[in-house]
């Protein structure tokens, strides 16, 4: 295009507009792509001394500038397990209630409340968690499930109060809302007659419910639990409040433990040298990576069966 | 006997019927009963522990009774308005371009890059403020902090923007272009002023979330224990002094902590019942 043409472009309004948004536009990209490029040139002499053994490395020993990963990756993987193992049922179960029993009005205001839940901070929860639930667990919780279940070896040690399981349980706490409120607008996308149809073959409600409406809301329902692990992911707060902070790795869930996001919330101001640094941003680029590839599952998940509920 | 059997699998299936669907009532009032307790517990631990001096003093060395959290007060708001001001003109416009100009390409590309900077974690986006801001300026600082919040304001301020430009009908825009309005005057005196009050409130939901974010003031705004002079001084601000008080061994610092934790409760929730009062909207859109 000739040098005249752009100036008569920019004469007119439009076009003006339309560059200032496209810049806009561009700086948003240029911003998410910044995250990403900041986390892998600030993490390089990490990734370059260490390369793939840091995710498998068990020894994080700052004074020795030897680092490892794998406490807090496994500690990140089995807090977020234990929130799912609690929250999945709890939550679809709560989002059954409210899209297929609750009528209309009682259905809105309870989802409200549930979703104010989630905008709880996380460092309240991780107050609360400190000063209620690590006590109830040191003195009932864990010596109970010892005597019930201590022979399996997740269920023995000592009873700290503080450590995977707590942690898990303060997560499961926290993902709950977002699963309810997501399961909830997938199941109200579900077409009326699947119902219906389940209903006029004689099933009670119950049956239509588990064996017509949940499959064919499947799809979203992976996508809601999907969303919410990455969540759970992520958390750094509650999590660094409650889970004791030892950087090794127990097969007990009493035990005290450590996750990416905590490890790097408690040792960021402390990194005197360059390669403790560069150790705890590879830590954030590969949690970064995970809930990446999480929400990108989450996400495909629910536009498909959000799609075609409303199509059908 | 036959007629038996009938009978009794159906007084099975209507059994389950009622355990099934009574136990998913359960899972939402456990669920309710959740929220019921944390906010009734803040406010029988904070309320007894809140007072004046909460909100004019200054923190006192520990040991010494009394004292405030005046400094992480003001701090938050310093924290908050530079997140607004960076963050959610540069949101605005970029849901501008993709709610009104982008083709499909482009478009879908950053709703994509949109997410995904939603999903990072914020402690993760710490790290990013830190590596651009504190780095170079070598010291923590209120501007390393708002830049922090600023880069989790963006995405929140996309999705408003592009959500409720696309929510106004098509009516208004082609009776403004009908009556000879060029396409950017449209823009600016029709659909943005149509689609403003849903606009703002995707922006205080999203203030009212990055208010009560402590990861990623950790190592950019760190704390303070006195008055932050400037942008460029370290600050305290709610967040991190709840986080600092709680782990402390201090039973005076603990009952500032549910103060405080109090105070931030109700700042972010009024928001959200207010944002939700003023669109009706659910809080968590999927994805």
């Amino acid at each position: 295009m000739p040098a005249g043409g752009w100036r008569a472009r920019l004469r007119n309004g439009d076009e003006v507009a339309h560059l200032m948004a496209l810049l806009f536009g561009l700086t948003l990209a240029l911003l998410t792509t910044l995250v990403a490029f900041e986390l892998v040139v600030n993490s390089s002499l990490a990734r370059h001394r260490f390369g793939w053994s840091f995710l498998t490395g068990q020894t994080w020993d700052p004074v020795a500038d030897q680092y490892g990963a794998a406490p807090f990756i496994y500690g990140t993987v089995v807090t977020s397990a234990i929130a799912l193992i609690v929250a999945v049922p709890l939550g679809i179960g709560a989002a059954l209630f409210l899209a297929e029993l609750a009528p209309r009005r009682i259905s809105d205001a309870l989802t409200l409340v549930i979703e104010l839940l989630a905008a709880v901070p996380s460092v309240v929860y991780g107050l609360i968690g400190v000063a209620v639930l690590v006590p109830l667990m040191r003195q009932y919780v864990q010596p109970a499930l010892q005597r019930v279940a201590g022979s399996i070896p997740v269920f023995t040690g000592p009873a700290y109060g503080v450590g995977y399981l707590t942690a898990g349980l303060v997560l499961a706490i926290m993902i709950v809302p977002f699963i309810v409120s997501v399961v909830r607008e997938v199941l109200l996308a579900v077409p009326r007659e699947q119902r219906e149809a389940a209903l006029a073959l004689g099933s009670t409600r119950w049956e239509s419910t588990a064996r017509v409406v949940l499959p064919y809301a499947r799809l979203g329902v992976f996508g809601a639990v999907f969303l919410a692990l990455g969540r759970a992911l992520g958390e750094t707060m509650a999590v660094t409040m409650v889970i004791g902070n030892r950087p090794e790795i127990s097969a007990s869930l009493f035990a005290p433990g450590y996750s990416m996001a905590a490890v790097i919330a408690n040792e960021f101001t402390e990194a005197t040298g360059n390669l403790y640094l560069h150790a705890l941003v590879e830590i954030g680029l590969v949690l970064f990576l995970l809930t990446m590839i999480v929400n990108a599952f989450a996400r495909i998940l629910i536009v498909v069966t959000t799609r075609r509920g409303t199509a059908a | 006997m036959k007629i038996d059997r009938v009978a009794l699998t159906s007084a099975r299936r209507r059994s389950v019927n009622v355990l099934m669907l009574g136990s998913t009532a359960l899972c939402a009032a456990l669920t309710v009963a959740a929220l019921a307790f944390v906010l009734g517990y803040l406010v029988y631990q904070g309320g007894s522990s809140l007072n004046l001096a909460f909100f004019t003093r200054l923190p006192t060395p520990v040991g010494e009774p009394g004292g405030g959290m005046a400094n992480a007060l003001l701090g938050s708001a310093k924290l908050l308005l530079l997140a607004a001001l960076v963050g959610v003109p540069l949101g605005f416009m970029a849901g501008l371009y993709i709610a009104e100009f982008a083709s499909p390409g482009p478009a879908f590309a950053l709703r994509y890059a949109t997410d995904l900077l939603n999903g990072v974690p914020s402690i993760v986006i710490g790290i990013v403020a830190y590596t651009l801001v504190v780095l170079p300026m070598h010291h923590f600082s209120t501007i390393a902090g708002g830049v922090a919040l600023a880069i989790m304001m963006v995405p929140v301020t996309v999705r408003g923007t592009e959500e409720f430009l696309r929510a106004v009908p098509p009516s208004l825009r082609e009776a403004s272009l009908a009556l000879g309005a060029t396409r950017w005057i449209t823009i600016a005196r029709v659909v943005v002023p149509a689609a403003s009050r849903g606009i703002l409130t995707a922006v205080m939901l999203g203030l009212a979330r990055v208010a009560g974010e402590t990861a990623p003031l950790l190592f950019t705004a760190l704390n303070n224990r006195f008055w932050s002079h400037g942008w460029t001084e370290p600050t305290a601000s709610l967040p991190v002094m709840i986080f600092t008080y709680a782990i402390a061994p201090y039973d005076d610092w603990h009952r500032q902590a549910w103060a405080a934790a109090l105070v931030l409760l109700a700042l972010v929730l009024t928001a959200n019942v207010a944002a939700r009062v003023m669109v009706r909207r659910p809080a968590v859109s999927p994805g």
